[in-house]
């Protein structure tokens, strides 16, 4: 017998995901102009770099900066960046010489990678050391995850990832040469996904496979041991919650087992919270990223930026913030339509 | 026959920051199958304790340290927690207070009954359902089928409750322990569930210990009532001797102190009579013809979106007079006091006070108003009602800083001044909120209220929160205070027994409009409107020195 | 006031201890100039990159530095990073977040789509992008770093203020004769003072590590300036070498800092709340 939850209808989802991509509209567009704005103010002159070179005459740089549009007023110049930003035109990086558009997606899989694995291994941990805690206040497993999130959150990820290379690299060599990806004599699969641990196993490449997830494994273990301190917090504080709320003493009054009330009545209540702030993680690594890509030599979307910045070559930045700031609006938006499926109590509205 | 319940001398602390707290001190009961017994007492008492230990549910804290609880001759203070969890819901069951909050917010009304029944039986979906419907139709709520798939956030208050007594009864237990259940709802509703409660245990043989602050309440649906005072028990007898004829000095305290459709002011006995007490409150003779209003309200509509909370009050109050305002919760009451008190504007509506139109001064300007401080207000829970950093002497001095010219040793002196009128002792004038009573807490709202001297004074439910006794001394209190001063008040309060005593006029709202106005001793004895004849009627009939029909 | 700090701080010996630490790197930074065994930026090839040993107990870099003097040195910058910027946001979100909080409505739906805009950014890239833009002063970063935590102090300042707004007593202040704002400034804030605290103390070490993150990638000071961040990244080069002290012992340092100040966060709380005096 089909209970009827009206939760779940379509339609009332569709309305609702179309409702908060309205009102993320406006914070794309401040992202955009900001954007904008922050370019204008770094220091270098695009003009002369897009001439034939530093000894072009003083006649073919004006012609370049009149080419380009750098001698409109501002206004004029915000409206051309906003068009040709909706029509995919993101410049041209003066690094690579390729249009900025063809780089990120080049390297966004590899920093997409990179999170997700990383944040794949930090759930995987942290949800149930928190719980743990949570089941038994004052035990020992509940001081060493307290102790493990207050050390968690001091350790920066450079001197993690640089000490996990002494160790794992240099001391015991079970990790790779903790350069890239992939090791410069294999093979890389073909380009299906980007994401090299999926193609490798699409194609069926046990070998290739090994030797990507070797790579793997340093930079996103880095990653995720910045993040559990956070999230196992997290967990356990609010299943902590949970449990001493007036509707689990009522569970209890009522006789169901301990599994019953842990699972369906206590974790379901208290993994609320967690995916709020599971989007949050998710949207911060991204953005640093940088740090560990630059250690392990990821060719991520970060370190692209980055060097592009150190370069004076603001192109390719413009369009890392454009990129990171849809990607967060977009995380935000499916935690919120997640959570809207998940918490009855949250209006359609 | 042996008795179903039998606590012998138990004895039940908790571990607190400051040491060892002794919550029982040896208590006994009894209780046969099928009999109700009624447990009161005021904050402190441990009359919950008595009832999470009975069932095991007691808060990490608190373990029992002595005596026995034996429950069909087995002492379940001794049970392990997988045998409790065979007892629980299946022997004993319990209701608490807050039924929304005791049911899980994002599982449905049906799963949720459906989790209860298949605790103990052995059941299909399908069939666990079909006996969900069941039992919300034992519990009178309309529409079962449909509610079957709600949400408690969907639900009224009275309507989780019923839910909550539906999960209680679903395994047929012997003993339903409820813990103030209708504490928070309005009175209309706390006799439905009331009702509802007394005729299931009824019909289905059940035992039943209800455990509540509200005398009438215990005298009118138990068969014995247990008096508690500070984690003992003091007195035990059936409600028509044990409010006619108390023995215990408590338990006369308790007696007396609780407000009946009949008491006066006089009759409240407060434990420490202030000075001038002895006056009896006689009725105040009333503002000669002619006086000019103080408060004049025409009109009042507030509307918050499209809803109107307040949809046309119109009043008229005369200086030194005293006016109820009674409601039920969604009345409107609470958003009126704010409305005449300027804290927020109205949408439409005119209010005069003095002659003068205050209702165009806007909310956020008024405080600069000269008329700020003729008009204060009494909030109703002391524990959020006074700032957490402010000492009893900045809380006081706050509004004669701002509202008057006093400094120096005349602010201390004027602040001193308001404290003794209040009762409040002057050594705990330094003291912090986090360090003070309920009552205590209550006095300094009043003190900080009268230190500006006011001439209209309105009082938003100022005794809700307190317990009975203490409930008593803060009326007698500020009937004095409105006498010295000659003050006009507007008491704001859904309790029709407290509104009686201390107001000359009384006016009934529903939904946001006037349903009834007019000298109280008259509108009580006498209601006109329907609303008013069902909110009287539901008021729980406690009247000591009648004899009472108990329902055993 | 100090009778109830000593209380507090015999009951809780972790956060005592941790309130030491953070009172001797404080002291470290004042007087680093004292302290530093040898000088931090005098070369010394022919000893470079020796392991720990008595006389040189962190090591030396490349270079021939001694590596404990220069953590040491590098105290002092460090520190003053992160204070000024946290207390900067501090304030200023604060300030925000309360009066947002307070008031609702368009005020506060406006400051809510910034705040959404500036977290939007990725924060090494407000940060990278700032100081990019404005050269690599320590001016520059504080600025950067105090942006970056902004956003989460009018947030929370908010949400502390939405919680307490209906309250009785901030109804009995209006009743009192006080405007909005008074209440805002001299009711509210102080109210929500001890949960902003913890949030203080906790930003403390993200500062620390923000800055030191920068200036790992370069964005932040610049060498041969002495700052945590930059000997971490100068001994990243020789970590596949086996020199594991180049980025142990500052890594150390920041670690330890950022500890401090994460536990005497939870201290400070039970200090200025006044629920807690007896």
């Amino acid at each position: 017998m089909a209970v009827a939850d009206r939760r779940f209808s379509l339609g009332a989802t569709a309305r609702r995901a179309a409702r908060r991509l309205l009102s993320s509209a406006p914070v794309l567009f401040g992202v955009l102009v900001l954007t904008f704005l922050l370019m204008r103010v770094l220091p270098g002159d695009p003009a002369v770099f897009f001439a034939s070179g530093p000894n072009a005459g003083q006649a073919e740089i004006e012609a370049v900066r009149k080419q380009m549009g750098l001698d409109r007023p501002i206004p004029e110049q915000l409206l051309r960046y906003l068009e040709d930003v909706g029509t995919g035109q993101l410049g041209r990086s003066m690094t690579t010489g390729q249009p900025v558009v063809k780089d990120l997606r080049e390297r966004l899989p590899a920093s997409l990678e990179l999170t997700f694995a990383a944040l794949l291994i930090a759930l995987t941990l942290s949800i149930p050391l928190g719980i743990l805690a949570a089941l038994r206040p004052g035990s020992a497993i509940d001081h060493g995850v307290r102790l493990l999130c207050s050390l968690g959150v001091c350790v920066p990820t450079f001197v993690s990832g640089l000490l996990l290379i002494y160790v794992f690299y240099y001391l015991l060599g079970y990790a790779p040469d903790p350069t890239g990806r992939l090791d410069v004599f294999a093979a890389s699969p073909p380009g299906i996904t980007g994401f090299l641990i999926i193609d490798f196993a699409l194609t069926g490449d046990g070998e290739g496979w090994r030797a990507a997830a070797a790579q793997l494994v340093l930079p996103a273990v880095t990653m995720a041991l910045f993040v559990i301190a956070p999230l196992a917090r997290i967990t356990r504080a609010s299943m902590l919650a949970v449990l001493g709320s007036d509707f689990i003493r009522t569970a209890r009054s009522l006789g169901l087992s301990r599994t019953r009330i842990v699972v369906t009545y206590a974790l379901r209540n208290a993994i609320l919270p967690v995916l709020t702030i599971a989007g949050i993680v998710f949207s911060t690594m991204l953005g640093a990223n940088v740090l560990v890509e630059k250690v392990f030599s990821w060719p991520g979307v970060a370190s692209y930026a980055l060097d592009a910045l150190l370069s004076s070559d603001y192109a390719p930045v413009q369009g890392f913030v454009l990129l990171m700031a849809a990607i967060f609006v977009a995380v935000n938006l499916i935690v919120d339509l997640l959570y809207g499926l998940a918490d009855p109590r949250v209006s359609i509205s | 026959m042996s008795p179903l319940l039998r606590i012998e001398n138990l004895s039940v602390t908790f571990a607190t920051r400051a040491g060892p707290v002794e919550a029982l001190r040896g208590i006994d009961l009894t209780l046969g199958a099928g009999q109700t017994l009624g447990i009161v007492g005021e904050s402190g008492s441990g009359k919950s304790v008595t009832a999470f230990a009975t069932t095991r549910l007691l808060d990490r804290a608190g373990r029992i340290a002595g005596g026995r609880i034996l429950f069909k001759g087995q002492d379940v203070s001794r049970l392990s927690a997988k045998e409790m969890q065979g007892l629980h819901g299946a022997a004993i069951s319990m209701i608490f207070q807050n039924p929304r909050a005791a049911l899980n917010p994002i599982r449905t009304v049906g799963l949720q009954l459906a989790d209860a029944l298949r605790a103990h039986r052995d059941l299909s979906a399908a069939a666990a359902r079909a006996r969900a419907l069941g039992l919300l139709n034992a519990v009178l709520i309309r529409d079962p089928e449909r509610r079957l798939d709600a949400y408690p956030h969907e639900l009224s208050g009275g309507m989780c409750q019923r839910v909550m007594i539906a999960l209680a009864i679903a395994c047929e237990p012997a003993l339903l322990i409820a813990d103030e259940p209708t504490t928070g709802l309005d009175v209309t509703t706390q006799k439905t569930v009331m009702d509802l409660l007394a005729r299931i245990t009824a019909e289905r043989g059940m035992a039943m210990i209800l455990i509540t602050h509200d005398l009438g309440l215990a005298a009118q649906y138990c068969g014995r009532v247990a008096v508690m005072e500070r984690g003992r028990l003091v007195e035990e007898a059936a409600p028509g001797r044990l409010f006619a004829h108390p023995q215990h000095p408590y338990t006369k305290r308790l007696v007396a102190a609780s407000p009946t459709p009949n008491s006066t002011l006089a009759d409240l006995v407060g434990e420490m009579r202030p000075a001038g007490a002895g006056i009896p409150a006689a009725a105040r003779p009333a503002p000669p013809r002619g006086t000019p209003l103080l408060l004049e309200v025409r009109d009042l509509v507030k509307r918050y979106g499209s809803a109107a909370a307040v949809d046309g009050i119109s009043l008229t109050m005369r200086p030194g007079e005293s006016l109820g305002l009674v409601g039920e919760s969604g009345s409107g009451k609470s958003t009126t006091s704010r409305l005449i008190c300027r804290l927020i504007d109205p949408s439409e509506g005119t209010i005069l006070f003095d002659g003068q139109s205050i209702g165009t001064v806007p909310a956020r300007d008024f405080h600069r108003s000269e008329l700020r401080r003729a008009i204060q207000i009494v909030f109703q829970d002391p524990n959020d009602s006074l700032n957490p950093r402010f000492s009893a002497f900045d809380s006081i001095a706050q509004p004669l800083r701002r509202l008057t010219d006093l400094r120096g040793a005349a602010l201390r002196a004027r602040v001193m001044e308001s404290a003794e009128r209040s009762g409040l002792p002057p050594n705990l004038i330094d003291r912090f909120p986090h360090q003070l009573s309920g009552g205590q807490k209550a006095r300094i709202g009043i003190a900080r209220a009268i230190a500006v001297r006011p001439r209209f004074l309105i009082l938003d439910e100022p005794t809700a929160a307190l317990d009975v006794s203490v409930q008593a001394m803060i009326l007698h209190l500020l009937d004095r205070l409105r006498r010295e001063d000659d003050l006009a008040f507007l008491f704001v309060s859904h309790d029709l027994n407290v509104v009686r005593m201390m107001c000359d006029r009384t006016i009934v709202l529903q939904n946001g409009r006037v349903v009834e106005e007019g000298a109280s001793d008259t509108l009580f004895a006498r209601p006109q409107s329907a609303y008013a004849r069902e909110l009287l009627a539901a008021i729980p009939h406690f009247e000591p020195g009648a004899s009472l029909a108990a329902t055993a | 006031m100090l009778g109830h700090l000593g209380w507090v701080l015999r009951r809780n010996p972790l956060t005592a201890l941790a309130s030491a630490g953070a009172l001797v790197l404080c002291l470290v930074a004042a007087f680093s100039p004292w302290l530093t065994p040898y000088d931090p930026i005098a070369s010394d090839v022919p000893i470079a990159l020796q392991p720990p040993s008595a006389a040189h107990w962190a090591g030396t870099d490349q270079l021939g530095r001694d590596l404990l003097s220069r953590i040491i040195a590098a105290t002092r910058l460090d520190l003053a990073i992160a204070l000024s910027a946290v207390g900067f946001s501090f304030v200023v979100g604060a300030v925000i977040g309360s009066f947002c909080g307070y008031a609702g409505g368009k005020l506060d739906r406006a400051v809510g789509r910034l705040v959404d805009v500036l977290m939007a950014f990725p924060l090494f890239v407000l940060a990278m992008a700032m100081v990019a833009a404005l050269g690599n002063r320590v001016e520059n970063i504080v600025v950067a770093t105090a942006l970056i935590n902004l956003p989460f102090y009018i947030r929370f300042a908010r949400a502390e203020v939405n919680v307490r707004r209906d309250l009785g007593w901030v109804e009995a202040a209006r009743a009192a004769g006080e405007s909005h704002a008074a209440v805002v400034l001299r009711y509210l804030l102080p109210n929500i003072l001890p949960a902003m605290a913890v949030q203080i103390s906790l930003n403390l070490g993200w500062a620390i590590l923000n800055a030191a993150g920068l200036s790992f990638i370069g964005l932040g000071v610049r060498p041969p300036t002495p700052e945590w961040g930059i000997l971490v990244a100068e001994g990243a080069r020789f970590i596949t070498t086996g020199k594991w002290w180049l980025v142990a012992f500052p890594g150390l340092a920041l670690m330890l800092s950022v500890l401090c100040f994460n536990l005497m966060g939870d201290g400070l709380r039970d200090i200025l709340d006044p629920r807690q005096r007896t």
